[in-house]
């Protein structure tokens, strides 16, 4: 980044300059349709195939094949959970959880609407799941399970791999959204239980607008899109192929990356956080720090709002983002947040942190710097701060009427 | 990100008026913490002239709520409880040089924490009952709770009805599916299953001319001729820029807090947020000084209403 500091990696990442210089001969010189016959289509059905086998790689997949383009997460996400309902129209059941990301909780919400049973599994105040609970849930009723691999609020990680194989064991399909764990945590899934998988390349350096449903291979499936035979007939749709290159290479150099993800970069998201926490009063780490991406930082800060934080942030140049209400135009704060019973005056003054390969420690280090002076700013304005602390029993000293 | 005023950045970035007032003899504490926007006003009013000497605010909220509060301490500043209590949620807006739809009921908020403060200053209580719900029209700012609301009392059953009465999904349309399931919902609690294919309700035929009739007076008893009076002074200032628009809007009853207008022509497409029912039903509460819901009302169907 050439001004700023940019620390909101989980909304979306910067394509790597690489990538982007492997996909622009595929606007100009080689845009033909892969499917034609001709010399102008033929390189490009090439470039497609490696970049399926660079997506395979990174999954860890056994076939080539298991991997499907797609537009984005959140097709993959409404792919993979109607396909399980149209293949197993008898199972009405679906199991989810409280804090998936919106591409699947509205979706279920949605077809609870239509009559289908959702059962949202809770997570306690640390973001965690019961697996006794959703064992009881297991039934021949239940059509798919769909558990995000990681929070992308709080960076929690679930036992996807643990959660597919009790799927397996009931025989139901195990969908898994993991827009947020591929190209930070390593993923294998030819020795999992995984049924099908979500990503989405703009959020590991690959551009907006790709994405992949892995589907293995044997589970039955119902395509969403009909009308060609791209994809071998299960997405149709002619090719994003310069997006594909790009998917394709962002794959081989995330898996390049991992291990600085899960040291460097990391030591940098701990450094992050115990800065803050050591010089900013009243202010918590939400989810499950002990188990959470590497990348990933969200932190409550108490008795302030988000929005205000982050338009704080960013005149100082900045990006970082907030599960308050004020920032989405809703009436309450980030479904995440309630989900693990955090109050209302904390909820709102959650931030999230999410690093990428391209931070360094001098960034880091401003952020640090900056942050206590915003918080007090904010406290100052605040009927819940006092000289310098919160008030006494804050609730009573200021109890608003509604509005 | 907001598409915020230069202005509302400027005083979020520099709040004016920032914190306690030490001398107060004037607190209001409104908002909603689960909304995440609360605020408390005090006031140092000269109890002599009634003049507000000083004027401060603490707010929990975002950068609009900051901003709105800001500007609402420099708007009252010198002036009497009289004059302030004339100043409105679009004077707020105004003087940030707009807001967002999303974010209008900042302003909203800074009026009411002044109606509180005042109400604590004259040993007063204030009390709100003004219920907001989810913003589903985004062209015309009309919430949930209105759209329900209007579909019950005038038994709406397709989304043309809605637009007709309240504007909402006369813009761009994208909110037509949250109308459709409002109306699912509310017309499930009578037995009636949503048909997407009802015919609309038929359209009265917009008025030829402005002919303020007398309403009947409903369930409100005695001091009701002035509060009318007020409804009527509101309603005819707002008509001209309806009817600029080739709208227009007319009184038809008044049963206790309930203020039953009808609104005929479409206005569809026009922008004109500060004049939508919310608009409207903002202006009425700050005369009269206290809650009042307004509801749009075919003419026959509130009389039979009415009159039952």
């Amino acid at each position: 980044m050439s001004d700023g500091i940019y620390l909101d990696n989980n909304a979306t990442t910067q394509v790597d300059p690489e990538i982007v210089e492997a996909m622009l001969p595929y606007f100009t010189e080689q845009f033909g349709n892969p499917s034609s016959m001709h010399q102008f289509g033929n390189k490009v059905g090439h470039a497609i195939k490696k970049a399926r086998s660079q997506v395979q790689a990174l999954l860890g997949a056994q076939y080539d094949s298991e991997i499907l383009f797609t537009s984005c997460g959140t097709e993959s996400d409404s792919t993979a959970i109607l396909s399980a309902l149209k293949a197993y129209p008898k199972r009405t059941e679906i199991i989810t959880t409280t804090v998936e990301h919106p591409a699947v909780l509205e979706l279920c919400k949605h077809l609870e609407k239509e009559g289908y049973t959702i059962h949202f599994l809770e997570v306690d105040a640390k973001g965690r799941l019961d697996l006794d609970a959703y064992q009881g849930l297991l039934s021949s009723k239940v059509a798919v399970v769909s558990v995000m691999w990681a929070n992308n609020e709080t960076g929690t990680l679930f036992p996807v791999e643990e959660m597919a194989a009790m799927a397996r064991e009931a025989g139901v399909l195990f969908h898994t959204d993991a827009v947020q764990a591929v190209g930070k945590v390593p993923i294998d899934l030819k020795n999992s239980k995984i049924d099908m998988l979500s990503l989405s390349g703009h959020k590991l350096h690959a551009p907006k607008g790709i994405g992949v449903l892995y589907l293995k291979r044997g589970t039955r499936y119902r395509p969403l899109l009909r009308g060609g035979h791209q994809e071998r007939g299960r997405r149709a749709g002619t090719e994003n192929a310069a997006s594909i290159v790009g998917l394709g290479m962002a794959c081989e150099l995330a898996m390049e990356h991992m291990a600085y993800e899960n040291s460097e970069v990391k030591a940098l998201r701990d450094r992050l956080q115990e800065g803050i926490l050591e010089a900013v009063p009243n202010c918590f780490v939400t989810g499950d720090p002990d188990n959470r991406l590497p990348n990933t930082l969200n932190i409550a800060f108490e008795f302030i709002e988000g929005e205000a934080i982050l338009m704080l942030l960013n005149k100082d140049g900045i990006a970082a983002s907030s599960g308050s209400a004020c920032t989405s135009g809703s009436l309450e704060p980030s479904h995440v947040m309630r989900a693990m019973d955090i109050p209302f005056t904390a909820a709102h003054g959650t931030i999230r942190f999410s690093l990428s390969r391209y931070n360094t420690p001098d960034e880091i280090e401003k952020v640090i710097a900056v942050v206590p002076a915003i918080m007090t700013k904010l406290r100052k304005l605040s009927p819940y701060w006092g000289e310098d602390g919160p008030v006494a029993n804050p609730d009573a000293a200021f109890a608003p009427a509604y509005s | 990100m907001w598409d915020y005023s230069e202005t509302v950045k400027e005083h979020f970035f520099n709040p004016r008026n920032a914190g306690e007032v030490g001398d107060a003899n004037a607190t209001g504490d409104v908002g909603s913490i689960s909304c995440g926007d609360a605020l408390r006003l005090q006031l140092k009013v000269n109890a002599e002239t009634e003049v507000i000497e000083d004027a401060g605010f603490q707010t929990f909220g975002c950068g609009s709520a900051i901003a709105s509060s800001s500007a609402l301490t420099e708007i009252i500043k010198g002036k009497t409880l009289d004059e302030a209590l004339k100043v409105s949620n679009q004077d707020i807006a105004d003087y940030l040089e707009g807001l967002p739809p999303e974010k209008m009921h900042c302003s909203v908020m800074g009026r009411e924490a002044l109606q509180a403060a005042i109400a604590d200053y004259r040993g007063e209580e204030w009390k709100d009952d003004h219920e907001e719900g989810e913003l589903i029209c985004k062209c015309f700012a009309i919430d949930a709770v209105m759209i329900e609301d209007t579909v019950r009392a005038n038994d709406l059953s397709s989304v043309e009805d809605v637009t007709n009465y309240t504007k909402a999904g006369g813009g761009c349309s994208s909110c037509h599916e949250g109308i459709e399931e409002i109306l699912t919902k509310v017309l499930a609690e009578k037995g009636i299953e949503f048909d997407p294919e009802a015919a609309p309700k038929p359209q009265v035929a917009p008025l030829d001319e402005p002919t303020p009739e007398t309403p009947q007076v409903a369930a409100s008893g005695l001091t009701s001729f002035q509060r009318i009076k007020k409804i009527e002074d509101v309603i005819e200032k707002v008509r001209p820029m309806l009817q600029a628009d080739r709208g227009d809007i007319e009184l038809v009853d008044v049963d206790g807090n309930k203020v039953m207008v009808h609104l005929v022509g479409a206005c569809a497409g026009c922008q004109m947020a500060g004049m939508t029912l919310g608009g409207v039903q903002q202006q009425l509460m700050e005369e009269l000084g206290e809650f009042i819901q307004l509801i749009p009302v075919q003419k026959k169907a509130v009389h039979a209403v009415a009159g039952a």
